[in-house]
This record gives structure tokens, C-alpha cells and sequence, in this order.
């Protein structure tokens, strides 16, 4: 077959909405596109493990502490799914986090934010999970079938942390005064973060076209933007805190809520490496990884043994 | 019939091992050498928080003064603490935090495969629960034992050197006090010196698998189990109940 018969059944497959198999043949800036994609996504599950397991050894009472282990424990199982969905498409685990490493690859940059107090682990359950789940909900109708699997398992427990995250903004905000005002201060540092989540406004957004065209990407930035604000506001009235933005309304005409403009400078300047904490996130990922090398290079060096001690038994037998 | 005065501070010892473990363990999460270990020590950490809040619970009803299983956890101070000195020792590298994780299991299966024979009978069902978790734990730190033993020169140094820090601590669990052995009499609790053999066996049976050698003559540490505890555990506890004291007597 021609490249171009290739091309032509590639995307008359994706048009079918078929899913693409590891197997199958795909182009090359395809390929290309949801290794960067799925791995940028793989490492904001392990970098946002750091934010949140900073409160793991301070919850307030046992269950809590339980619980946000469990989280950040599913938050590990998402970066492992996603590091296998993109081996399937041949860059090794290793690799990719050597990229991470060297600040080659992003994350995502709301994890670049500290978690000052014990509210800031409900408004993430509540706000980056639940802006999480808006972004990938869509996902699970990815045209890669090995990605868009995997986001069916990670979208089943997304929305369980966002549930247990409002019911810890919820319990905050019944709660004393300053149990209340912590809850406020945590959506008032968290929430324009959280809209920031959904990436440039759709006229800016470098890589959305074609990703549409692949069925990687199949509702808009701000399409996603918007749902997420039209979800969130009245959970936020129904808590009895204000979102932050004095812009915010509800329109009767267009059925949805107008907000304020976006502050991006603060958005690239975050992605540009100067949020509050992007180096001490990825110097604890460094570090961890460094530190573990004796462990994995033992790991390797005693399987080869054990693989070597039984060839010599087979061979005595 | 024991003074339940007795028996409470006995499920503290039961409770503060598993809170104190976990709590350690806990601090690895997002920090492990590699992702899957990092799923598997929270997984152990989660199975002792669960372990502790039911040995805690049952404390507190025991004590009879209305308190909860958090009470107890994040409201008495160092002192009233019952945990061995071994689980509040630092994590540390990875091969000490294996180690502790080791020694304290081989001892804690044994301990908890007896419990299941408890002539209390919610003692014996708590027991009964834990048991299957504790079994993965020893055969999780069992095999990581064996594994960066028996692995590179760095593996087997780093893991020989966190026995030998540590090895003076795994003799408070099975050397008895008055409390342990009033436990046995009431057929309550094992008597923990015939547990000793079986598990001083088995866990030289794995160090001689993974190439350790165990340090000889060494003097073994005591006083957690009597609330005589080393610097570290003041700190986990500031840690630990920082809000419960910043804000007392909420709802989170
Ligand atoms: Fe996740
Ligand atoms: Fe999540």
C-alpha cells in the first residue's frame, strides 16, 4: 500500500470511529502527538502525588488519613496505566522520565502550587479532580484504544476524589469559622488554577486542530472551560463560599455562566518553570529517582542471578 | 478476668505499632524508588492506619470514658504512646525502612497467628482480619529483604548496615514484661517467649538467603512498650496531630 492509501484508511478508520491498536499502522506526528500527550499526562499523575502527600502525615483524624492514601496511591495507578498505554506506542518508561527529569517533558502546572493548608486537599479532590474529569471524560472515546482504556479506569476513580474531596470542603464549611475560612482561602488560591487546567483559549491552542481532526481531542479548551465553571459555581453557592471573580454571572441568555478573564501571563509564566513550587516538585522527583537507583539496579542484578542459578540447575538435571 | 485497665494498655501496644508504622510508611508516598514499591509500601501503610483505628476503637470502648479511636491517636502525648522503639525508628534508605518493615513482621505474623486463638473474642477477630495483611507484609519485606541482599556490592552493604542499626531494637518485641506475660496468663495473648524460636528462625533462614549476617552480641534496646521512647517519636506526634491541637475539638 501507497503512504497515501495508508493515510487514507488511517483516518477513514478514525472517521468510523474506530479505535487504532498498537499494531495498526499510524502516522509518525500521530504517533508523536499522544506520546506527548499521554506522558505529559502520566507525569502530572506521579508530580501531583507530591502536592497532596504533603498532607498525608498531617490529616486531622485516622479515617482522613486513609482515605488521602488511598488517593494518592490511585493517583500512582493512573501514572503507571498511562506509562504502559505509552510504552504500546514503543518509548520506554525510562525514557520518559528522563525527560521529565531533565524538564524536557510538562506536567501539568497546577501542581505547581503548594498545599498550605489541610482545605487545600478538598478544593484539589474537588477542583483539579473535577477539572481532570471534565478533560478526560472525552478521552475515553480517544481514538488510541490503549489510551482511551485506560482512561475509562482512571475516570471511574477521578470522580469518587472529586466526591470525597467536596465532602471534606463541605464538612470544613459547616464547620467552625476558621474551618470555614480555611475552606474559602483554599477555592480562592485554587480556582483560577483550576480554569487554567483546560489549557489556552481555543484561538491560541497550537495543537487542537489536528487533534481534533485524530479524534484525540473532541470538545474544545474553552467548551470544557465553560462546562467545568457551569458545573462548579453552584456546588461553591450550595457550600456557601464565593468563587473569586467578581465577574462571574449567570447569563439567562446564553444558559451559562460569564467569568472574568483569565490571567495568563501567570499561566505561562508557571509553565515557564516560575510558579511557587515547579523546582522543589521536580527536584523530589529527581531525588526520589536517584536515590532509588541502587534499589533498581539490585532488583535487575538479583533476577539475573536467580535466572542464571536456575539455568545451571537445568543443566545438572 | 483482667483489670481492663490491663487490658487497654495492652491494645495500645497493638494499636500504637500499626499507627506509628503506618504513619512512618506514609511518609514515602510520592517518594519511592519506584513507582510500583511506592504503590506497594502505601498499600501496607493503608493496612496498618485500618489495623490501628480497630485496635484503637476497641482501646477506647475498653477504657470505658467515651473516647473515639482519633481521641487516642492524636490527643495523648509521647509518653502514653505503647508502641515498640523499632517502628518509630527514621525510614531512613530504603533498606532500613525494608529491614524494620522485616523484622517487625516476622514477629508480627507469629504474634497475630496466635492472637487468632484469643481467649478474647474481639481481640481474636480483630486478629483474625489482620492476619491475611500481615502475611503479604512479611512476604513483601522477605522477599525485598532477599532481593537487595543477595542484589549488588551497594544493595548488600546498605541493607547489612540497616540490620546492624537496627537489629537492637527487634528484641523488645519478643522479650516479655509483666504486662505481656499477665496477657499470657489470661490466655489473652501468646507467650511471647515460645513465639521467639519460630521467629528468630525465620528470619534467619531469610538473612542467610539474602547473605546478611546478623550482629553478634548485641544489647537490645527496651522501653516503647512501657512509654519510654526515643526522640524520634516526639516529632511524628508533632507532626501527626498538629491540627487536632491547633484547632481543638472539631469535626473534619
Ligand atoms: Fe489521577
Ligand atoms: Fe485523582
Amino acid at each position: 500500500m501507497s503512504r497515501e492509501r495508508m493515510e487514507e484508511y488511517f483516518q477513514a478508520t478514525i472517521d468510523a470511529d474506530q479505535k487504532i491498536e498498537p499494531k495498526d499502522w499510524m502516522p509518525d506526528a500521530y504517533r508523536k502527538t499522544l506520546i506527548r500527550q499521554i506522558s505529559q499526562h502520566a507525569h502530572s499523575e506521579i508530580v501531583g502525588m507530591l502536592p497532596e502527600g504533603n498532607w498525608i502525615t498531617r490529616a486531622p483524624n485516622l479515617r482522613r488519613k486513609a482515605a488521602l492514601l488511598a488517593k494518592v496511591q490511585d493517583e500512582a495507578g493512573h501514572g503507571l496505566y498511562l506509562y504502559s498505554a505509552c510504552e504500546t506506542l514503543g518509548v520506554e518508561r525510562e525514557e520518559l522520565l528522563d525527560q521529565l527529569h531533565s524538564g524536557q517533558a510538562k506536567y501539568s502546572s497546577i501542581f505547581n502550587y503548594p498545599t498550605l493548608t489541610w482545605a487545600d486537599i478538598g478544593a484539589i479532590g474537588w477542583l483539579v479532580d473535577g477539572a481532570a474529569i471534565m478533560n478526560q471524560v472525552p478521552l475515553c472515546r480517544c481514538s488510541y484504544g490503549p489510551y482511551a482504556r485506560a482512561m475509562v479506569r482512571i475516570c471511574k476513580e477521578e470522580s469518587f476524589h472529586q466526591r470525597q474531596g467536596y465532602e471534606i470542603m463541605l464538612t470544613l464549611c459547616r464547620g467552625s469559622d476558621e474551618q470555614k475560612a480555611m475552606a474559602q482561602d483554599a477555592l480562592n488560591r485554587w480556582w483560577w488554577p483550576a480554569l487554567m487546567m483546560f489549557g489556552p483559549n481555543d484561538k491560541e491552542s497550537t495543537h487542537s486542530e489536528q487533534s481534533m481532526k485524530w479524534r484525540i481531542k473532541r470538545i474544545s479548551n474553552d467548551e470544557l472551560r465553560q462546562r467545568f465553571v457551569d458545573m462548579t459555581v453552584p456546588q461553591a453557592d450550595f457550600l456557601g463560599i464565593q468563587v473569586p471573580d467578581p465577574d462571574m454571572k449567570w447569563n439567562e441568555s446564553t444558559g451559562h455562566y460569564d467569568f472574568g478573564p483569565i490571567n495568563w501571563d501567570e499561566f505561562w509564566n508557571v509553565v515557564k518553570g516560575n510558579g511557587p513550587c515547579n523546582r522543589e516538585r521536580l527536584k523530589a522527583r529527581v531525588q526520589a529517582h536517584e536515590e532509588g537507583s541502587w534499589v533498581r539496579e539490585a532488583a535487575m542484578a538479583y533476577a539475573e542471578k536467580r535466572k542464571q542459578r536456575a539455568e545451571e540447575r537445568a543443566r545438572v538435571a | 478476668m483482667v483489670p481492663s485497665t490491663r487490658l487497654y494498655d495492652y491494645l495500645l501496644r497493638l494499636g500504637d505499632n500499626a499507627l506509628i508504622l503506618g504513619q512512618r510508611l506514609g511518609e514515602w508516598c510520592g517518594h519511592g524508588p519506584v513507582l510500583e514499591q511506592d504503590i506497594a509500601l502505601t498499600n501496607i501503610a493503608l493496612d496498618l492506619i485500618g489495623q490501628a483505628r480497630l485496635w484503637l476503637e476497641y482501646a477506647a470502648q475498653t477504657a470505658g470514658k467515651g473516647q473515639t479511636e482519633d481521641d487516642l491517636a492524636f490527643l495523648r502525648d509521647a509518653g502514653a504512646f505503647r508502641n515498640a522503639l523499632l517502628v518509630e525508628q527514621p525510614n531512613g534508605d530504603f533498606a532500613h525502612t525494608i529491614i524494620r518493615q522485616f523484622l517487625f513482621d516476622a514477629w508480627n505474623f507469629a504474634l497475630h497467628e496466635d492472637l487468632c486463638n484469643s481467649g478474647d473474642l474481639q481481640i481474636r477477630a480483630i486478629a483474625e482480619k489482620s492476619l491475611k495483611e500481615i502475611a503479604y507484609h512479611r512476604k513483601y519485606s522477605s522477599e525485598w529483604t532477599i532481593r537487595l541482599g543477595d542484589g549488588t556490592e551497594e544493595s548488600r552493604s546498605r541493607m547489612q548496615t540497616a540490620l546492624e542499626d537496627l537489629w537492637t531494637y527487634a528484641g523488645e518485641l519478643w522479650n516479655p514484661d509483666d504486662l505481656d506475660r499477665e496477657m499470657a496468663e489470661a490466655g489473652i495473648s501468646p507467650h511471647l517467649e515460645r513465639l521467639q524460636p519460630a521467629v528468630e528462625k525465620y528470619i534467619r533462614d531469610i538473612l542467610t538467603e539474602a547473605t546478611l549476617e546478623i550482629p553478634a552480641g548485641t544489647w537490645m534496646q527496651s522501653g516503647g512498650k512501657q512509654g519510654r521512647h526515643s526522640e524520634h517519636l516526639g516529632y511524628i506526634l508533632a507532626e501527626m496531630q498538629f491540627l487536632q491541637r491547633a484547632y481543638p475539638g472539631l469535626e473534619w
